[in-house]
């Protein structure tokens, strides 16, 4: 009867009531597509590395090695020698292992030397692989494969031939230019770093720079002794020994290793961390992601936030023109009394209103969340490698929902409120 | 048509309640302001209304006519006195009971902006049925065609008149509808509160006319209150309300003056 009633009012004042609910829908969008995007930036950024049992570097702080080695921040402070990678990597508890060799870049795109199995066996989100938009993975000492930014960005593809650089910056003095590399592949786009790396092999980089290194060149020279970039530094280091046949004195910035079994991590941890021949540490890369989480994690918490606000904001709206009609509906409330309705009626009347706003508000959001979801999925995923779910809303969110409706019931009993005082002061005399 | 307060001859027990005579409203010794310490705004000696009578009560705008009935409502209670209506002393029911008593036998025509602005026609008069088992009871299997009935006896049932928002209407329409509405599942009692003051002179007689023939066929007793003394020779029984109501002898202003 009463629901009747508020349905019936709302529909009698229907531009107030669909701006309303325009509003909250809005403000649910927003809170429920940025807490969505939230934990999927979190998920993606939780599974940019996946699979991976440990990953050694030399000795540096983990969140360090992390960083340079899975989200290509910064710069590695020492190498690791080649020998000492074939060491641990040859351990019989090893499945299989990633070298990795960062120091150069392309057009401010970082460069990665790897060996082929970094397209047998790194892993993201949740156990994907890597796969080729087109292409093929190097094969050739100067091929090159390229992630789906970098391509789309430079807007290379496959047979563009590339030249890279010494250093990391966007624009280097010191080109590799005699050795250029040839585009064979291009990564589909993943939501992680591997999207903006430009993925050469280690015989390519050692090729480049066994060249380069015989160019007399005292400014790149220089320029490799100032930065100390942690790059491959196989000639400088041994200018003794020829360079292009020193293999054992090529170095790497880190490798990832895949374990036979996961139960073996922290002994193998034990074992890299105390590994004699070369100061070496070994992370797990579960928490420490975490840990870097929870130093980036402060803005994801203030965007829920500012989205929280915007949520009361819209319900504010509500309580706005739900008590500028009172004033009016003082009349129709003496009426209800009339006919036997109870103050608890005409309170639960407009109570009743503003549940009904709430609760169209937030079905309205939901719907044009989850057809916005359906309408930028594919572009989220191929712009940002964001694959945003349009399934059920998690628990989290159907929390929020749930708080949602109780704060619009919430400010729904100020005017519930007023108006039961109201009817109860004005019974049946209407004043004209 | 004398004007006297008190009908004695009228007086019947109201437990009586098959006598055809019996009491509908009964007043005694009623005195009420609103605020303590105030002087009182009605201080009814005595006030006694039948079965199927018809009651005008003239009054000048804020006299506290609109109070008195309010009284009778069971809305507000009275500080000293008793208000029994149907035999029932209100004073003794819970403001709950007094709300389900009201909604099962009261029906109440206010001056104007009687409607409730989003519900149909059909719907404003079926309203009371919504709040009350007893008047849905009584309304029949089909409470929407006893209020098609009704308004077909106030020349109201036409489909485009049933159909159109009420705020289309007239005031004449909505007065009419109104009545409907207060008739409907025969309440014993039909509160009438300046009905008639947005009213030409013509659809004035027109419409208590209707509002006496729809009472009589429902046999309910009628409160009429209003300030236009030319209504009063129409009913039953008229009363000055300055002589039944004490307070109006004193000097007294109520701060709830009524607007009416």
């Amino acid at each position: 009867m009463i629901v009747g009633l508020a349905v019936k009012s709302l529909r009698n004042r229907k531009f107030t009531a669909a701006l309303t609910v325009v509003s909250i829908a809005l403000s649910v969008v927003l809170l429920l597509g940025v807490e969505r995007i939230r934990s999927e930036a979190r998920e993606s950024f939780a599974s940019t590395v996946s699979g991976t049992d440990l990953i050694v570097g030399a000795r540096a702080s983990p969140v360090h090695l992390l960083l340079y080695s899975v989200f290509h921040i910064g710069n590695a402070t020492s190498n690791i020698r080649w020998d000492t990678y074939l060491a641990i990597a040859s351990r019989p508890e090893v499945a299989w292992s990633i070298p990795i060799s960062l120091g150069d870049s392309h057009r401010g795109f970082r460069v990665l030397g790897t060996s082929h199995d970094y397209f047998g066996h790194f892993r993201f989100a949740r156990d994907r692989r890597l796969v080729l938009a087109s292409g093929k993975p190097f094969e050739d000492a100067h091929d090159a494969v390229l992630g789906a930014e970098v391509a789309r960005e430079l807007g290379y593809d496959v047979g563009r031939s590339i030249v890279i650089a010494h250093g990391t910056g966007e624009v280097s003095f010191s080109l590799h230019k005699d050795q250029p590399f040839r585009v064979v592949g291009v990564l589909a786009p993943t939501g992680t770093p591997v999207d903006r790396t430009v993925h050469v092999s280690l015989e390519g980089l050692d090729a480049v720079h066994a060249e380069h290194n015989e160019v007399a060149d005292p400014l790149a020279a220089a320029l490799r002794t100032a930065e100390d970039d942690g790059h491959y530094k196989a000639a400088s280091l041994g200018s003794a020994e020829p360079p292009g046949g020193a293999l054992p004195r090529r170095t790497i910035s880190a490798f990832l290793i895949g374990l036979k079994s996961r139960s073996a991590a922290l002994s193998m941890q034990r074992f890299v961390n105390e590994y004699a021949p070369e100061p070496l540490i070994a992370i797990l890369p579960g928490p420490t992601l975490q840990e870097v989480w929870e130093i980036v994690g402060a803005a994801e918490k203030t965007l829920l936030a500012v989205s929280g606000l915007v949520v009361i904001v819209g319900l504010v709206g509500m309580l706005v023109a739900l008590l500028t009609s009172l004033s009016e509906r003082r009349r129709e409330m003496a009426v209800l009394r009339s006919v036997g309705a109870r103050p608890l009626h005409v309170f639960g009347l407009i109570l009743g209103e503003a549940a009904l706003l709430t609760v169209a508000g937030i079905a309205l959001g939901l719907a044009v969340l989850y057809l916005g979801l359906l309408a930028g999925q594919s572009w989220l995923e191929s712009r940002f490698g964001l694959h945003v779910g349009v399934g059920w809303p998690s628990v989290h969110e159907v929390g929020l929902i749930i708080s949602v409706t109780v704060a619009g019931l919430l400010i729904g009993l100020v005017p519930a409120y007023r108006i039961y005082r109201y009817s109860l002061a004005d019974g049946m005399t209407i004043r004209i | 048509m004398q004007m006297s307060p008190v009908d004695a001859s009228r007086a019947v027990l109201p437990e009586s309640g098959a006598h055809p005579r019996a009491a509908v409203v009964e007043l005694t010794g009623l005195r009420f302001a609103w605020m303590r310490g105030t002087p009182p705004v009605i201080d009814v000696e005595e006030l006694r209304i039948a079965a199927g009578e018809r009651v005008f009560v003239r009054g000048a705008s804020g006299s506290g006519k609109s109070t008195l009935l309010s009284l009778v409502a069971g809305v507000v209670t009275p500080q000293a006195g008793s208000v029994r209506v149907l035999g029932r002393d209100m004073g003794a029911l819970s403001s709950a009971q007094r709300d389900r008593f009201r909604a099962d036998h009261i029906g109440f025509i206010f001056q104007m902006f009687n409607l409730i602005p989003y519900l149909s026609v059909l719907e404003n008069v079926t309203l009371p049925c919504g709040f009350s088992v007893r008047r849905k009871t009584a309304a029949g299997p089909d409470v929407a065609a006893e209020a098609v009935r009704l308004l077909g006896h106030l020349d109201m049932a036409a489909v485009d008149v049933l159909h159109r928002p009420v705020t289309e209407l007239s005031v004449g329409q909505q007065q009419r509808v109104a009545a409907a509405r207060a008739l409907i599942g025969a309440p014993q009692l039909v509160i009438a509160d300046e009905p008639t003051s947005s009213l030409d002179a013509d659809r004035r007689r027109a419409f208590i006319d209707l509002l006496f023939r729809e009472c009589a066929r429902e046999r309910a007793a009628l409160l009429f209150v209003s300030h236009d003394a030319s209504l009063a020779s129409l009913f039953d029984r008229a009363v000055e309300f300055t002589e039944i109501n004490q307070a109006c002898a004193h000097p007294a202003a109520s701060p709830r003056a009524e607007a009416t």
